[in-house]
């Protein structure tokens, strides 16, 4: 299969590798996917004050395709609100890494690991977000 | 000097052997006759270079040359032994035996059976990939009339015990065909003693052009086919259109080499899938698919714990290798061998299928394993199973939101 530019781009130089301490102030983790089904994406996000996301990191099983995603969401997130990253849609992220159909549903699951994220940040905070 | 990407999917396909393409291509240019005309020596000559390949095909399985018959290749010498048998055996039954990591070839062709209204019973492998002997006896009905069992797997390479599997075959009256386009030139085939009543062959597997392969068929006991090919009554009437003398001939050849080198080179090629296998027994979590003991020497079969099978491919692009999960096609279904191998799903997503022939050096395994050592480590700390696993999670304990 070829890979667009970008997806080599995210799969050969991902951004925002690793993992926050699960204790630290602010950090809410999203895991999303299933080994059954070949991915696996865990995204973190760092919220500060006013509810905005200042650092995000990420850990993914998966194609190129499910790397380049969640690598590229690490880099949209970071400044918006955590309302604002909820308007992230997987098309936007299908479309930015030309991904071809049958690897749609890796942009649905980096869609999916964002609300899975900012669910636990609320979850952990209440309603002040 | 070290040529890239490197060349690991002989199971895929192997190059033709450059002394089998300068026997092929007079019979492209020069001797370009057709084999069945009789009433020249254009015809003459193309006839006789098909049966001395014929010959050769032979002698490499220890058969009659009567006994063989060309085909297009495996496919469809796979098609023309299961559907001509069973259709023509089917007043006396309609029930077949097959095993469930058998090729596409086999598996696709008894799911038309099916709709033409056979039934068939498709065998489970034990954890090693082997037919369980007792569980193959028991799947025998009164009504079955033939079984079909690769010798060797395409995939994780395990030969099955063909002998043992002719004899009760035999004893039960049901016609055993083997599906041997794996096993050519890498075990030895002696249709002397197995009590194998058809068997398939390709070319392109063992250093022969694509496009050709050939079916063997039983004289004694005989064995009677329905034609699926009909037309001028070809290789007497099994499998009727024009011979293509060139890939005829490439395909002789090649069965010719393999028999005269497959001892040496099947040695070679052990010490070389031993030196592959050894470099990477230091990573942590690799499990090799398949038996070790009762398979060729050419294959290695991976799982690498906890990183993908499609990015690893990615990432590792310098070899070219396949995937056994077929994630690169749409169905993103891991591989069904290794499901029937009851690997779970993260193993059966995470293996690769080295295989090594004719053409592989030490230096290119070197590389592979050079180049493994660094990809895995770098896609694990990518890994957010791999990292949970580190922490001491149980990763059978998580639910997962399938999707």
């Amino acid at each position: 299969m070829a890979y667009s530019v970008k997806v080599l781009d995210h799969y050969e130089n991902p951004r925002n590798v690793g993992s926050f301490a699960k204790d630290e102030e602010g950090v809410a983790t999203g895991m999303v996917g299933a080994p059954a089904c070949g991915d696996v994406m865990k995204l973190q996000i760092k919220v500060g004050k006013g509810g905005v996301i200042e650092d995000a990191k990420f850990k993914t099983y998966g194609c190129g395709s499910a790397i380049a995603s969640s690598s590229l969401v690490t880099e949209w997130v970071k400044g918006r609100t955590i309302d604002q990253a909820m308007d992230i849609r997987n098309t936007q992220i299908a479309e930015e890494l030309a991904l071809p159909p049958v690897k749609i549903h890796c942009s649905i699951l980096a869609e999916d690991a964002i609300k899975a994220a900012v669910a636990d940040y609320r979850k952990k905070h209440g309603e002040q977000a | 000097m070290l040529k890239l990407p490197i060349y690991l999917d002989y199971s895929a396909t192997t190059p033709v052997d450059p002394r089998v393409a300068e026997r092929m291509i007079p019979y492209l240019v020069e001797r370009f006759g057709n084999p069945a005309s009789r009433s020249h020596s254009f015809g003459w000559e193309a006839e006789a270079a098909v049966e001395e390949a014929r010959e050769e095909v032979a002698k490499l399985v220890r058969a009659d040359p009567k006994e063989i018959v060309w085909t297009s290749g495996a496919t469809e010498s796979n098609n023309l032994a299961l559907k001509g048998a069973a259709q023509f055996y089917s007043g006396k039954g309609k029930h077949l035996v097959t095993v469930k990591t058998e090729h596409k070839a086999v598996l696709d062709t008894c799911r038309e059976l099916e709709r033409q209204g056979f039934s068939v019973t498709y065998l489970d492998v034990q954890e090693n990939g082997l037919v369980d002997l007792e569980a193959f006896t028991a799947a025998l009905r009164p009504d079955t009339t033939l079984a079909s069992v690769m010798f060797v797997n395409n995939e994780i390479g395990v030969i099955q015990p063909i002998a043992e599997m002719g004899e009760i075959c035999r004893s039960r009256g049901v016609l055993l065909h083997v599906d041997a386009a794996q096993a050519t030139g890498k075990v030895t085939i002696d249709l002397q003693t197995l009590q194998v009543d058809l068997m398939s062959f390709s070319a392109h597997k063992t250093y022969g052009p694509k496009g050709v392969g050939a079916l063997y068929v039983r004289r004694k006991p005989r064995v009677r086919l329905n034609a699926q090919m009909h037309g001028g009554g070809h290789e007497r009437g099994f499998r009727s259109g024009t011979l293509p003398t060139h890939q005829i001939v490439g395909m002789g050849e090649a069965f010719r080499l393999a028999r005269l080198e497959m001892g040496a080179e099947n040695e070679r090629i052990r010490m070389l899938r031993d030196r592959l296998l050894r470099g990477l027994s230091d990573i942590e979590e690799v499990y090799v698919n398949g038996d070790m003991e009762h398979r060729v020497p050419h294959n290695l079969n991976l799982s690498f714990a906890y990183v993908e099978g499609e990015s690893l491919l990615m990432a590792i692009k310098d070899l070219a290798v396949s995937s056994g999960s077929a994630c690169t096609s749409a169905s993103l279904e891991p591989s069904y061998v290794l499901r029937a191998l009851g690997r779970n799903d993260e193993l059966a997503h995470s293996s690769i299928r080295f295989t090594l022939g004719r053409f592989t050096t030490e230096e290119e395994v070197d590389h592979a394993v050079r180049l493994l050592h660094d990809k895995i480590s770098r896609l694990r700390e990518l890994s957010p199973l791999w990292e949970m696993v580190q922490d001491g999670v149980d990763l059978n304990t998580v639910q997962w939101a399938a999707h």
